[in-house]
């Protein structure tokens, strides 16, 4: 009746797992008690939960992410806290079976979880709004991508509690995660968290493509597009080319663990390789899946804290667009060591050498950026000189790695755990953290404290590099990745400097979480009347924060380059607003609870495939089909905002930009 | 163009440079070689790094001070708000990375063919052949020309060019000693190659460098580089001694088990490695009896 479901399932004997799945369900339960004690629900289905609309599924994403942020880091802790400790004749309190589960699931959340629902969410917040449109293309299909990346960290989330989690580090390498090996509940998590939550950024990718090329405003060519749109149709093209590959490759694992296929394992036939060369395909576009969108937010924020358009713009789109094309051809770098000759090898280390050539031109055109600018030490500003210095230096060690013959003495040693978390903290999650200061009071009418966020840049930035400066050197001395354990005792003092520089991280989160707070409570003294509270350059500052749900009472009509600059100092230099325009009724998508409920089936069909639970695959699979059927048929797809509201809304807006138009008065 | 470099950000730049530079003198590690292989590889690792730092540590001066000297607050720099393209400079941002990626190119082509790991080691000394095979959690050393084998400990003669053939019984591995050179996947029904020589006698750490479950951390053996009479000596006493690697010892062998002290075979059955790369059943050894058991699945 429940498959391989039974109270063994439960790690009673574990006290961590244990204590942890505890505490979550406790805080998780408080929660839902709180709102339904104060009566929320209502709200919250209405408002977010069903809707359609680009700027609330943004704000979803964001918060999904940093919730995962904590869970990812809450592991990183461990492992580091652990491996202080784990020297010689100590064993640490991990065993290696818990450790394993650990260092898997932290890749595995920090990736698919953190770094990816934090771009997409920016993504999906900024990028109509800069193109001066209303929505995306699909704003169903955007719930639907939304709320199926939530279904897969909650069923990712809830091995912690029922079962165990992949042991195989976060690209689950067969023969390792085949049957054979691996015969538990842990893959099967992997994979089906893996599979919904792809589908739901393969459909989000299609819809931001689809809104790039098609939607904008009008007058907005492509050459008039600001940076980030550039990047983030980049990266959703990269999206929709490289993600149907994981998931073809996660799919003929899946045949091999389910019916007894011979894709990938040892005997019958099957080839582990394949599998390595098929997820890195995918892997190394994922890279700069999620780094273009940030070299985007750093390109926004440079420029608005430098008070001075991007250097080079065209130059920063072709080597955009060189990333976007180069990345699929630098995969087997990541296996070098796995023999396939000299020539292969020293083909893709070129490749990769060649794709730092528009990464430097970026890092360059921002410093001219800054270079006769007058530069704003404003929090996200800080974010991005703090990039700028730490990427260049990951990116480095990037490129000593693609030396083939450097590479076979430094290959998954903890000098490679070093360099990506150089990239992927000082470049994605510096760049994220840029981008949730610089929209925040856009989405939300008031600005972020400024005291704690400068605190906890400071914090994230010696934490990092006390955290994995020693990562480098113990690489270097022959330490490997993934081990639980180590004789060495040189080792110790540099793994406890890792774990002091984990802890100044945390004291940065604790910042963060700290701001957010603060930030709520004293939300009417950061105020933003403005609607444009960094004197921006780009269209969603012309719009009051937070937007209204149609965004722009009448789409902008753009002129060039920094469509919103060019209109915003006309306007203060004659001191008047253009005419008022002719306001009409506006047709916007209906909510609907279409993505929530496809999700919830997603999710139960998942459960059901990782315990073997069949009759409720077929449930959970009729489920979804019946949610898409009834959408199908649906006979109201818009609502109407008449002209008097819109004009309303938007004449309210012209009177706070008076106010702007005379604060910023030329002398 | 830089105008202003003040010294506070340059300590704070080079600071962590200084980590990374300094730390790994110690012993023991991929900057300590004992043998040709990783010579060479510490010495294009370190040219490398300096090209790249040659250009990194200017840029990140560079993005400081810019960054400092046109703050805000300084009325003495010129605001250009107007001034964001300049067909030369992008001319240069194109170029020197350009140029550094040709230089590093070239370093890795020519660097990836000289230290092909399947590629034998120029030397006057005829190489000996090892077969190394990993299992769950332990590594096995076949010696096809002497009839020996050992767990965990693999002993050479120094000076002498060591040929390997590797694969794996199990999930895949990474057969790595840093202190003698680069390191090779291990994988199941497949051979990869890799030479490397020890100088000097000495005993070096091995270990596998990709995760293979469980018992991965313990998955550590001993390179011990003796002199040519030593290792003479060494194979003579093994030779003969108990026990025999044949199926039944080898089926043993193969059941999961960490931390195994080292041990030798005294004789070793024709073609088990070949047997093994193959996904075979182990051959008997000439004298054993032991059946054959079935394959494992």
């Amino acid at each position: 009746m429940l498959g391989k479901l039974n109270w063994s399932a439960i790690p009673f004997g574990e006290p961590i797992p244990l204590v942890t799945g505890c505490v979550v369900v406790l805080v998780l339960a408080a929660v839902l008690g709180l709102i339904t004690l104060k009566g929320w629900w209502p709200y919250l289905w209405r408002e977010w939960i069903t809707s359609v609309d680009h700027k609330r599924i943004g704000v979803m994403y964001c918060m999904l992410a940093l919730v995962m942020l904590l869970r990812g880091f809450s592991d990183a802790i461990m492992m580091r806290s652990h491996l202080a400790i784990a020297a010689g004749t100590s064993q640490g309190y991990l065993p290696p079976g818990h450790y394993d589960q650990i260092f898997s699931a932290h890749g595995t959340i920090m990736i698919f979880f953190t770094a990816m629902p934090f771009v997409v969410g920016l993504m999906n917040f900024v990028v109509p709004l800069q193109l001066g449109v209303r929505d995306v293309a699909f704003p169903t299909l955007n719930s639907v991508s939304f709320w199926l990346t939530a279904s897969g960290v909650l069923l990712t989330n809830m091995s912690l509690v029922i079962g165990e989690f992949a042991r195989t580090g976060w690209l689950a390498y067969p023969p390792l995660s085949e049957l054979r090996f691996s015969p538990g509940v842990g893959v099967d998590y992997y994979l089906w968290s893996l599979q919904i939550a792809g589908v739901g950024t393969l459909l989000s990718g299609i819809n931001l493509v689809t809104t790039i090329l098609k939607m904008r405003a009008p007058g907005m060519t492509y050459t008039r597009m600001p940076m980030f749109c550039w990047t983030a149709l980049a990266s959703n093209l990269l999206i929709v080319a490289a993600f149907p590959i994981l998931t073809a490759t996660l799919a003929m694992l899946t045949l091999d663990r389910y019916l007894g296929f011979h894709f990938f394992t040892n005997d019958g036939g099957g080839n582990a390789m394949m599998y390595i060369n098929l997820i890195w395909a995918w892997g190394h576009p994922e890279v700069y899946i999620l780094v273009l969108p940030v070299f985007g937010v750093f390109s926004e924020v440079i420029s608005t804290f430098s008070g001075k358009a991007l250097f080079g713009y065209r130059s920063m789109v072709l080597a955009t667009m060189c990333i976007c094309v180069l990345s699929f051809l630098v995969w087997l770098h990541h296996f070098f060591t796995m023999g396939a000759g000299a020539d292969v090898n020293g083909f893709f280390g070129v490749m990769t050498m060649i794709i730092a050539v528009p990464t430097g031109v970026k890092i360059f055109n921002w410093l001219f950026t800054m270079y006769g600018g007058r530069v704003r030490f404003e929090v996200p500003m800080l974010w991005s000189v703090g990039f700028m210095v730490t990427f260049v230096i990951g990116g480095m060690t990037g490129v000593l790695l693609a030396v083939p013959p450097a590479d076979f003495m430094l290959h998954n040693s903890l000098f490679l755990v070093a360099h990506f978390h150089n990239v992927i903290i000082g470049g994605v999650l510096f760049g994220a953290f840029a981008g949730y200061t610089y929209w925040f009071p856009k989405a939300f009418g008031f600005k972020l404290h400024d005291g704690l966020g400068r605190a906890a840049f400071w914090c994230w930035l010696t934490g990092f590099y006390i955290a994995f400066m020693p990562l480098y050197a113990l690489g270097l001395m022959g330490a490997t990745r993934r081990m639980q354990h180590y004789d060495d005792m040189n080792w110790q003092p540099l793994m406890i400097a890792a774990f002091v520089g984990a802890l100044i991280i945390l004291a940065g989160i604790g910042c963060q979480a700290l701001q957010l707070v603060v930030s709520i409570r004293q939300r009417d003294r950061n105020r933003d009347l403005s609607g444009d509270p960094w004197d921006g350059r780009s269209l969603e500052w012309s719009t009051t924060s937070p937007p209204p749900p149609f965004n722009f009472a009448v789409l902008p009509d753009v002129q060039g380059e920094e469509a919103y600059w060019g209109v915003k100092q006309s306007a203060i230099e004659d001191q008047r607003l253009a005419d008022e325009p002719e306001y009409e009724p506006i047709e916007m998508p209906r909510n609907t609870a279409t993505g929530f409920v496809t999700a919830f089936f997603a999710t139960v069909t998942g459960f059901a495939l990782i315990w073997h639970i069949w009759w409720l695959v077929i449930l959970g699979l009729v489920g979804a089909y019946a949610v898409f059927v009834i959408f199908a048929w649906r006979e109201e797809e818009e609502y109407v905002i008449p002209a008097d509201k819109v004009a309303a809304i938007d004449r309210e807006r012209r009177r706070s930009r008076e106010q702007l138009l005379a604060a910023r008065r030329p002398a | 163009m830089v105008r202003e470099r003040p010294s506070r950000s340059r300590a704070a730049t080079a600071m962590p440079l200084c980590i990374l530079l300094m730390l790994p003198g110690c012993a023991g590690g991929v900057l300590d070689p004992r043998g040709p292989v990783s010579a060479a590889e510490k010495l294009i690792l370190l040219n490398s790094l300096a090209i790249m730092l040659a250009i990194v540590i200017p840029t990140i001066i560079g993005t400081l001070a810019v960054a400092w000297w046109f703050r805000a607050s300084n009325t003495r720099a010129r605001y250009r708000p107007s001034w964001s393209y300049s067909g030369r400079i992008e001319l240069v941002t194109w170029s020197i990375p350009a140029m550094v990626v040709l230089l590093l190119g070239g370093i890795g082509w020519v660097g990836s063919h000289d230290l092909d790991p399947p590629k034998p080691l120029v030397s006057k000394t005829e190489p000996i052949t090892v077969q190394v095979v990993s299992l769950d959690w332990k590594w096995l050393f076949i010696y096809p020309d002497l009839g020996i084998a050992s767990v965990n400990r693999l002993v050479v003669p120094s000076g002498t060019p060591i040929s390997f053939q590797l694969t794996s019984a199990t999930v895949m591995n990474s057969f790595f000693v840093p202190q003698l050179g680069g390191q090779i996947y291990t994988m199941a029904g497949m051979t990869t190659r890799l030479h490397l020589q020890a100088d000097r006698p000495g005993s070096y750490q091995g270990l596998s460098a990709q995760f293979s479950g469980d018992g991965f951390s313990r998955m550590r053996f001993t390179v011990d580089a003796v002199p040519d009479a030593q290792f003479a000596r060494w194979a003579a006493q093994a030779k003969g001694g108990a026990p025999v690697l044949d199926a039944a010892s080898y089926a043993a062998l193969r059941e999961p088990s960490q931390g195994l002290a080292p041990f030798t075979y005294g004789a070793v059955a024709p073609g088990l490695f070949d047997a093994i790369v193959g996904q075979k059943p182990a051959p008997p050894s000439a004298d054993a009896t032991a059946s054959i058991p079935g394959k494992k699945v």
